[in-house]
């Protein structure tokens, strides 16, 4: 009889050796989160007492002087407009390609689609420094509008691709089927397929948000007074004494974990399929 | 035969009007630039004139060497190491333990954070009054706080940028690596199971083959990505370790120097594009995989 | 190759029991059938005998040597995927040398013997190509291939056929069959197709709800099956099943369908004793029914009268559905039958073949 202890004893070790990854994983990922919370919100008597590790007193001084003394909360109002208006617009734009992409089949498809991924190889600097001297000849320099329109032309390419699987994942026959009892292709696409691709799309939206959100160098270089808050903390913050550069790291990191968690089922998947 | 009604006629044409706007608006706003950074890049500001000036000055300049030497360091370190990261994760929670989507969503977090909290957050951390010189001064295991950052401590600061770019963008090619991870029908690691493999041959044989289109993929989204680090690399040394985009946003908005600035850019986008050649070509897999 | 056990083998998911108590010995050399409808359970118990699966309950041996907890790599069986699971960046040679290599076999030796598999599977000019290269049914050869190459101690096929045309399904039936008599490893074969169950087994074990209903050789399990189950499942078309009252007379019994009788002689008087005046249910398959004229000589039978209420001509038989006194009895006939719907025609049960099951358990009245 062949006792199940040696194989036994190994799948306990692969058990414990899986938890125990899982775990350094997590702590690896979490912990500095953790800690830019405290730093940012510990009295700065406790951040520069080399004895204390983890600070005990808290105060929300520093946020508050960073959002309204210094203009963090105009620059966080600016990154809201500036995503707000690149979704409006990238999805203006995007969601009949998308959908171009994902029910018909015609010729130049697939050249569409590489030419598509290709400019979006092309690395941010050589599309936003030239847009400078564009937008002074233009009048939309230092202008939110002039850095959503520079978000959109970046986020384009990401909302072509992923409405197009999200449309393509809501059966045609669903269409057809209204169109056979009397609906007009367009209507039909109203009532029927926005609505089943509504949920992929508000995630697809989400993640458009925070692209626009977190997106730093063509803001930084396309305006000077209006600025989104990643720009804005670039240049403020690193003249700050630390406890102002914990404080922005802070909120910058809020709003974003924000939406994770509302949209976490989508998250993974969506990445994964657009970044291939 | 007569002609089918105009309605219909133009019903050929629909996809291409769904997609003219999306398509123009984008050819205007990478077409113009590209055209535009050309034009800037091999003008004199001074004369208006062709010129290489630019590139002259760029090619004259010690930092431009430093940028790329650095730019390519730090992508040659930080690359490797994610993706064996990635793909060991991703490993990881295929294993479908109780609780993997729960890892699943925290490695993800990161790529919700911007770089430039990254650089922040692990500022924060490696400060002289930072988490990690506290924690190991009390815990007596040093007696002086490590520096990582100031013009003295280069080295260190490169330490820095490496920790935070890991921890920031592994998760970009653990995304990857992961859907492609979760495409290989199960069934053909199980006839490998059933066929003798062990965990190690099951890797070497079935699963790293299978995974080579994403780990293409991965590699060339996590290259390009690279070589345009720029917020991390600022915010934690500034100019201390140039690298290309930051140079190349020095020139533009302190010395508002914008034909150096575009000179910098194409020099980018060059190299961008002659890697991405590079590994199109020799990662091609051979197989395709249809049902 | 080795005798295959399972003692009180139970797996359940969550809530759900997917094995239930399954005992079962497969000889060696043994072509095993596990057969029942989806989610039965065949499947689940294939994978832990494969030892994909554990078992929640219950042991598992080859011979003496129980392998309940050894891993699928230690326990030298082999296996053919329902998705043939033939891996697509290899070419033909390499998949089916895979189980060669990782027991470092030697390069001659595995070159021999995929050749040898190849030959048997006719498929050695494929050697070079890729899987996305070959139609289904070559890399279904392909995956058979690979699992006889190594000579396991078992071999275990999932519905290996299902996803074949049905010409080739029907080819494939007599290679696979004829293969395993020239390789002699005991085999266990997952099918839902009682057809293929019946012409390849050498025992079928039914398999309902997690549960073995029957295991015996195919015509046992034709001609007696152990409960309604077994008997409703072999067979096409499916057995007549006729509620009737039991009522015991002079030499013999009567069996009250309500609308008709049917009088068994004395000798099934003591098997139904105890179920005298109450309900049982017969049986009778379709093809032991015979009309007027082509009752075979020499057999028992039991004459009904009824009326022709549906013809299915099927080329080869025909099926014809007979109202007896209100209730539908199937009758399967040879070649053509000059019938038209409404015509009064006799049937007659041919009396041995008459089954008899206890209504609430559905077992089998022996």
């Amino acid at each position: 009889m062949l006792s199940k202890a040696p194989y036994q004893t190994r799948y306990q070790l692969q058990k414990m050796l899986i938890y125990g990854g899982a775990v350094i994983v997590s702590v690896w990922v979490l912990a500095p989160i953790v800690l830019i919370v405290l730093a940012a919100l510990a009295v700065p008597k406790d951040l520069y007492d080399i004895h204390k590790v983890i600070p005990t007193s808290f105060t929300l001084e520093h946020i508050y002087k960073l959002l309204f003394v210094l203009g963090a909360w105009q620059a966080l109002i600016n990154s809201i407009i500036v995503a707000l208006m690149t979704i409006g617009l990238s999805f203006l734009l995007g969601l009949p390609a998308g959908y171009a992409l994902s029910r018909f089949i015609f010729p130049g498809r697939d050249a569409l689609k590489l030419l598509i991924l290709t400019t979006r190889m092309f690395p941010v600097m050589i599309l936003a420094i030239p847009l400078t001297v564009l937008y002074i000849r233009l009048g939309l320099s230092d202008t939110l509008i002039g850095v959503a329109l520079a978000h959109t032309s970046m986020v384009l390419p990401f909302v072509i691709l992923i409405t197009s699987s999200i449309f393509a994942s809501v059966p045609v026959e669903y269409e057809e089927a209204a169109m056979i009892f009397g609906l007009s292709h367009a209507r039909a696409f109203l009532k029927i397929t926005l609505p089943l691709a509504l949920p992929g799309l508000a995630a697809a939206a989400i993640f458009t948000f925070i692209m626009s959100w977190n997106e730093v160098f063509v803001a930084a270089i396309l305006t000077f007074t209006s600025r989104t808050l990643p720009a804005h903390i670039l240049t403020t913050a690193l003249a700050s004494p630390d406890y102002f550069k914990f404080a922005a790291g802070l909120i910058m990191t809020i709003p974003a974990m924000i939406f994770v968690f509302v949209a976490r089922r989508y998250l993974v998947t969506m990445w994964g399929i657009t970044l291939k | 035969m007569s002609q089918p009604p105009l309605r219909v006629r133009i019903q050929r044409f629909l996809p291409y009007f769904l997609f003219a706007p999306a398509l123009s608006y984008i050819m205007a706003l990478v077409g113009f630039p590209l055209i535009q950074a050309v034009q800037l890049a091999f003008t004199d500001p001074k004369t208006g004139s062709f010129s290489w000036i630019n590139f002259e000055t760029l090619f004259n300049d010690p930092y431009f060497w430093d940028a790329i030497k650095n730019t390519f360091l730090l992508a040659a370190i930080v690359i490797p190491i994610q993706v064996f990261l990635a793909v060991v994760i991703a490993l990881l929670i295929n294993t479908r333990f109780k609780g993997h989507n729960v890892l699943l969503y925290i490695v993800a977090l990161p790529l919700t954070i911007s770089d430039v909290a990254a650089g922040l957050i692990w500022y924060s951390i490696l400060a002289p009054r930072g988490f990690l010189n506290k924690f190991l001064v009390n815990m007596h295991i040093i007696s002086r706080p490590i520096y990582f950052f100031g013009y003295a401590f280069k080295h260190m600061e490169l330490i820095a940028i490496v920790l935070t770019e890991i921890w920031r963008a592994t998760a970009i090619v653990f995304v990857i690596i992961f859907a492609g991870l979760q495409m290989i029908s199960k069934d053909y690691i199980e006839a490998a199971e059933v066929f003798g493999a062990t965990f190690r041959q099951k890797l070497r044989y079935i699963i790293l083959p299978l995974l080579k289109p994403s780990l293409q993929a991965a590699l060339i989204i996590r290259t390009l990505f690279a070589l345009q680090v720029f917020a991390v690399v600022w915010i934690l040394a500034g100019r201390d370790i140039p690298v290309l985009a930051g140079e190349a946003y020095y020139w533009q908005t302190e010395v508002r120097n914008y034909h150096v600035a575009s000179a910098y850019a194409i020099i980018i986008a060059l190299i961008s594009i002659i890697i991405s050649f590079i590994y199109i070509t020799t990662l091609k897999p051979h197989y395709a995989e249809r049902r | 190759m080795v005798d295959v056990i399972l003692d009180h083998v139970t797996k359940t998911f969550g809530k759900v029991v997917a094995v239930d108590d399954v005992s079962l010995r497969v000889k060696h050399g043994e072509f095993m059938v596990l057969l029942g409808p989806s989610g039965c359970g065949k499947t689940t118990t294939l994978r832990i005998i494969a030892g994909l699966e554990k078992p929640t309950k219950g042991r598992i041996f080859f011979d003496d040597e129980e392998v309940t907890y050894l891993p699928p790599r230690a326990r030298n069986v082999s296996m053919v995927f329902q998705s043939y699971a033939v891996w697509p960046h290899m070419t033909v040679f390499e998949n089916i040398a895979f189980p060669l290599k990782i027991k470092k076999y030697s390069e001659e030796e595995i070159k021999r013997r995929v050749k040898w598999a190849a030959e048997l599977l006719k498929i050695r000019e494929l050697l070079d190509r890729y899987p996305h290269q070959l139609s289904g049914g070559q890399r279904q050869r392909v995956a058979v291939a690979r699992a006889i190459v190594v000579e396991p101690k078992v071999l275990l096929m999932d519905e290996p056929l299902s996803n074949l045309d049905a010409v080739l399904r029907v080819r494939m039936r007599s290679e696979l069959k004829r293969l395993q008599r020239r390789i002699k490893v005991t085999t266990i074969y997952v099918t839902h197709d009682q057809v293929e169950a019946m012409t390849m087994g050498d025992r079928i074990a039914v398999m309902n709800q997690g549960r073995i209903m029957q295991v015996g050789e195919p015509k046992e399990v034709y001609y007696r099956p152990a409960n309604t189950f077994v008997a409703g499942f072999i067979g096409s078309p499916q057995m007549n099943f006729i509620d009737v009252t039991v009522e015991p007379i002079e030499n013999g019994v009567k069996l009250n369908a309500g609308s008709f009788n049917i009088t068994l002689p004395r000798e099934y008087s003591n098997l139904l004793d105890k179920y005298s005046g109450k309900t049982i249910i017969l049986g009778i398959r379709p093809e032991h029914i015979y009309i007027e004229h082509y009752v075979p000589a020499n057999v028992k039978t039991v004459p009904l009268k009824g009326k022709v209420d549906f013809i299915e001509p099927l080329g080869s038989d025909t099926i014809v559905h007979v109202d007896v006194g209100n209730i539908l009895i199937v009758v399967k006939v040879p070649g053509e039958v000059k019938l038209r719907i409404g015509d009064n025609i006799s049937i007659h049960f041919n009396e041995d073949a008459i089954r008899l099951f206890d209504k609430n358990t559905g077992k089998a009245i022996v």
